[in-house]
C-alpha cells in the first residue's frame, strides 16, 4: 500500500507544504558520460521521474570519441537538485558531473533570431545587431536572420530587443559552460 | 561457438547453477543452448514467477540469481520481480530475448522495447548490439548485480545475434569507468561515530537489510554487544541480529514494537547501518527521533542525508565498516553503567508492551492469525526459512516469528509485491535444499502466482504454503476500517478458490486447518509431509494488525 491516508481532505496548502530544500539558483551541471545508445535517456529520464523541468540541455563530442559531454541548466529555486546529482552518479554510463560554479564558469550559446524586416527597418536592426556583436546570416526583402552568441542573458536580451520589429521565429542551443582557469571542468 | 553456447559458458564461469524462466520464440536459441548446457532450468509457469523465485534464490543463498523470459509479454512479464528487486537491493540478472535486430523498433511481433520499458527499475541494462559484446556484457552485468549496492541488471540479446558464432574467451576483467563503489569507509568518520556513541547516554542501534546483503550479522551482532547497545532492524534486517535476545527491541517502525519506536523517539543517538530511514519507519518526517543525532552507514552515497541529514555520514560496507567500528569503540574508554537509566526506560516499556500482548488469543476454537505466526514458529522449532507475501500476514510474522538468522526471513519490503512470497519459497528451496521453507501468505496474495504450484510439483520443490485465509484483502480492509468510515470497498474475497481442492488439482498436498487447539500439531504434520504442501487456515476475518503509527503521525502516538 502506498499512502492512502485517511478520509479527511487534503488542501493545496498542504501538498505545497511538503515540498523539499531549494537552493534557489540556476544550476549548470556538466556531465561526462559514455558514447553509447541509450545514455541520454537514462539521465533525461533521473530528472523526469522527480519531476524536474530540465531549462536547457545541450549534448556534443568530446576530444575523445568514446565520451560525450551533457551540458544541463535548471533552475534550483524550483527543484533541489542535490538528491539528482547523486543519483546520476549512480548510472553506470555517467563518469563525471560537476555542478558549475556560477562565478568560475564561462557559459555560453548560441542564438539565430529570424526577424519579419522590411527595407526602413533594417538599418536599426543591424545597428542593435552590431551592439550585441550579432552577424547577420542571411537577408531577404522581407526578413533578416541574426546569430548571436553569449550568456542567456545577452541572449534574452537581443530578443527583448528585436520583438517589436516581428519576431517570426527564434532557436537557441542552450548553454554550455567550461570551467575558469587551467583546471579540467 | 555460438553467441548463446558462450552465453552459458559465462553463466557457468560466474558459478551459476540454477536458472529460473520459461522459453518463447525470441529465446529458443537461449534454451536451445541449455538442452545440454550444463545448468540445471526450473520451468516456471509464468515470469514473474521466475523472476521472483531468482530473488527468493539470491536471498536465500546471497548468490546473484539468474531469470530468463523471452521478448515482448516475457519481458514485460519481468518488470515486477526487477522492480522488487531494485527496491530491496537483490542482486539479480534478468536475460530477455528480443526480435530480430532488423525487426527492432518495427512493432513487431512479440516486440517490447525492454530496456526503455525497465530504464527507472534497473540497477543497470544493456542491448545487445554486436553479438561479440555478449561476454563482456554477462559478466559486467554479474559485476554490476552483486557488487556495491546489489541490485538487477537486465541484458537484452536479440534472437538473430543470439545464433551467430562467436570466438569466445573467458573474461577475466571488468572495464567500467563510470562504476565505482565505495566500500571501505572513512576511518576519521568510523572513529567520529565510534566517540559519538561512547558519548551517548540514550543510544540506539537501527539495523538494515544492507546488512544481510554485505553478510555482516556476525558483526553487527558483535559491534551491539561491544556495550548494552538496544538494537531494533527494519522489516527486510530481521535476522541480522538473533532474536529474542535482552538487547533486541524488535521490529520499529509502522508495525514495529513500542519499545523500538519510543526509544528511536527519545534517543540522543541513532546509529544506523545498511537501513534507509524510509517513509514506513520515519512516521512523520518533521517529528522523527526530535532530539537525535545520526550516524548514517550505507553503501550507496545517494541513501545519506536523503531523507534524514546525517551528522556522522559513512559510505562504506556494512561488513567492512562494522569491523573497523567495533575496534575504535573498543579502543575507548566507556563509562560503565551510563546506560543503565536509558536501559530502565526501556525495560519499563517492554514490560508494558510486549507484542504477544498485540492481540488478545480467541476463547473458542477459532484460530487468530497473530496465534497461527505462533504456532508456525513452535511448529518449525524457529528454524525455517520463511518467505512471506504482502499484507497483514507479512507483519504478524515479523512480529511474532523472532528470527535468530540472516537469510532466514525472505520478503518484499520495498516494492510490496503480492504473489512474492510462492515463487520466492521455491528458489530459497532450491537455493538451500536441506533447510524447512515455509510461504506464509494470505489469500490475496497467493492467488497472485499460484500457478507456481505445478512447477513445486513437476520439480518435487517441497515448499510448505500456509494460507492465513481471512477472506479479505486484510490490510486495506484494515485501512478503510480505521482511516475511511469502515466503507469497505471491494476486499471482500469471500471463501473463493477452495485451496485444497486448488492444490490437490496441482499435484501438491492440501489441508485445511480449522481448530486452535490442534494446531501446533497439525502444522507439524504438514510440514513434514513430502513434497510441496498447501495449508488452508482459516483465521479471524476482521482482525487488525497491532501496533501502528497511523498515517502522517509520529512513532509516540502509535496506536492499538
Amino acid at each position: 500500500m502506498g499512502d492512502p491516508g485517511t478520509k479527511d481532505r487534503l488542501t493545496l496548502e498542504e501538498l505545497e507544504a511538503s515540498g523539499s530544500i531549494r537552493t534557489g539558483r540556476k544550476h549548470i551541471l556538466s556531465i561526462l558520460v559514455e558514447n553509447k545508445p541509450g545514455v541520454l535517456t537514462r539521465v533525461a529520464g533521473l530528472f523526469a521521474r522527480r519531476g524536474f523541468n530540465i531549462d536547457t540541455l545541450s549534448v556534443g563530442p568530446t576530444d575523445d570519441d568514446h565520451v560525450s559531454r551533457i551540458t544541463i541548466t535548471l533552475d534550483g529555486a524550483n527543484h533541489p537538485i542535490d538528491q539528482v546529482t547523486k543519483q546520476l552518479h549512480k548510472l553506470i554510463n555517467v563518469l563525471k558531473i560537476r555542478d558549475l560554479e556560477p562565478s568560475e564558469t564561462v557559459a555560453r550559446e548560441l542564438a539565430l533570431f529570424k526577424i519579419a524586416a522590411d527595407g526602413t527597418q533594417r538599418a536599426e536592426i543591424m545597428q542593435i545587431c552590431e551592439i550585441f556583436r550579432g552577424k547577420v546570416v542571411d537577408v531577404t526583402k522581407r526578413s533578416i536572420i541574426i546569430e548571436i552568441t553569449g550568456t542567456t542573458e545577452k541572449v534574452e536580451a537581443f530578443e527583448r530587443m528585436v520583438r517589436p520589429f516581428g519576431l517570426v521565429e527564434m532557436m537557441r542551443t542552450g548553454e554550455i559552460a567550461i570551467a575558469r582557469g587551467r583546471g579540467e571542468t | 561457438m555460438r553467441a548463446v553456447e558462450a552465453v552459458m559458458e559465462c553463466l557457468k564461469a560466474e558459478g551459476v547453477e540454477v536458472v529460473f524462466g520459461l522459453p518463447g520464440g525470441a529465446n529458443i536459441p537461449t534454451y536451445d543452448a541449455l538442452y545440454d548446457g550444463g545448468i540445471r532450468h526450473i520451468l516456471v509457469r509464468h515470469e514473474a514467477g521466475g523472476g521472483h523465485a531468482a530473488e527468493g534464490y539470491a536471498k536465500a543463498t546471497g548468490k546473484v540469481g539468474v531469470s530468463l523470459g523471452t521478448s515482448g509479454p516475457g519481458a514485460t512479464n519481468l518488470v515486477t520481480p526487477i522492480m522488487d528487486a531494485m527496491m530491496d537491493s537483490v542482486p539479480v540478472v534478468f536475460i530477455t530475448g528480443q526480435v530480430k535486430t532488423e525487426l527492432l523498433g518495427t512493432d513487431g511481433f512479440q516486440e517490447a522495447d525492454v530496456i526503455g520499458i525497465t530504464m527507472p527499475a534497473v540497477k543497470h541494462s544493456i542491448m545487445i548490439q554486436h553479438p561479440n559484446e555478449i561476454p563482456r556484457a554477462l559478466h559486467e552485468a554479474f559485476h554490476i548485480a552483486r557488487t556495491g549496492r546489489p541490485g538487477p541488471v537486465v541484458v537484452d540479446i536479440p534472437t538473430d545475434l543470439s545464433r551467430v558464432d562467436i570466438p569466445y574467451e573467458p573474461i577475466t576483467d571488468v572495464h567500467l569507468p563510470g562504476y565505482q563503489t565505495f566500500t571501505e569507509g572513512n576511518a576519521k568518520q568510523i572513529r567520529q561515530a565510534a566517540k559519538a556513541l561512547a558519548a551517548a547516554r540514550r543510544p540506539v542501534i537501527y539495523g538494515g537489510g544492507g546488512i544481510i546483503n554485505s553478510n555482516a550479522a556476525a558483526e553487527f551482532t558483535e559491534f551491539c554487544r561491544t556495550d548494552r547497545f538496544p538494537v531494533t532492524c527494519t522489516l527486510m534486517g530481521l535476522g541480522a541480529y538473533p532474536a529474542p535476545d535482552p538487547q533486541w527491541l524488535g521490529m520499529l517502525g509502522m508495525h514495529g514494537t513500542r519499545a523500538a519506536n519510543y526509544a528511536m523517539d527519545e534517543a540522543d543517538l541513532i546509529c544506523c547501518i545498511g537501513a534507509r530511514f524510509d517513509d514506513r519507519i520515519t512516521g512523520k518526517l518533521s517529528e522523527f527521533a526530535p532530539r537525535a543525532k545520526f550516524i548514517h552507514v550505507d553503501v550507496d552515497p545517494a541513501e545519506i542525508s536523503k531523507n534524514i541529514p546525517a551528522h556522522i555520514p559513512i559510505v562504506g560496507d556494512a561488513k567492512n565498516v562494522l569491523v573497523k567500528l567495533i575496534a575504535e569503540y573498543r579502543a575507548l574508554d566507556t563509562e560503565a553503567h551510563r546506560l543503565d537509566e536509558w536501559w530502565q526506560r526501556i525495560d519499563g516499556w517492554q514490560k508494558q508492551y510486549p507484542i504477544e500482548k498485540s492481540f488478545t488469543d480467541s476463547e473458542d476454537t477459532e484460530i487468530k492469525p497473530q496465534r497461527l505466526i505462533q504456532a508456525v514458529y513452535e511448529a518449525t522449532g524457529g528454524d525455517a526459512i520463511i518467505t512471506s507475501d504482502v499484507g497483514q500476514h507479512q507483519m504478524w510474522t515479523a512480529q511474532h516469528y523472532p528470527f535468530k538468522a540472516p537469510r532466514q526471513w525472505i520478503n518484499s519490503g520495498g516494492l510490496g509485491t503480492m504473489g512474492f512470497g510462492l515463487p520466492a519459497a521455491m528458489g530459497a528451496a532450491i537455493g538451500c535444499p536441506d533447510k524447512t521453507v515455509v510461504c506464509i501468505t494470505g489469500d490475496g496474495s497467493f492467488q497472485m502466482n499460484t500457478q507456481e504450484l505445478a512447477t513445486c510439483a513437476q520439480e518435487g520443490i517441497p515448499v510448505k504454503v500456509i494460507i492465513s485465509n481471512n477472506g479479505y484483502l486484510g490490510m486495506v480492509r484494515q485501512w478503510q476500517e480505521l482511516f475511511w468510515e469502515k466503507r469497505y470497498s471491494n476486499v471482500d474475497l469471500g471463501r473463493f478458490p477452495d485451496f485444497v481442492k486448488l492444490a490437490e488439482a496441482y499435484g501438491c498436498h492440501g489441508v485445511r486447518l480449522t481448530d486452535k487447539t490442534t494446531l501446533v500439531d497439525d502444522l507439524k504434520a504438514a510440514i513434514a509431509t513430502p513434497g510441496p504442501v498447501v495449508v488452508d487456515v482459516s483465521v479471524t476475518r476482521e482482525e487488525n494488525t497491532y501496533p501502528m503509527i497511523s498515517p502522517g503521525a509520529a512513532a509516540r502516538d502509535m496506536v492499538g
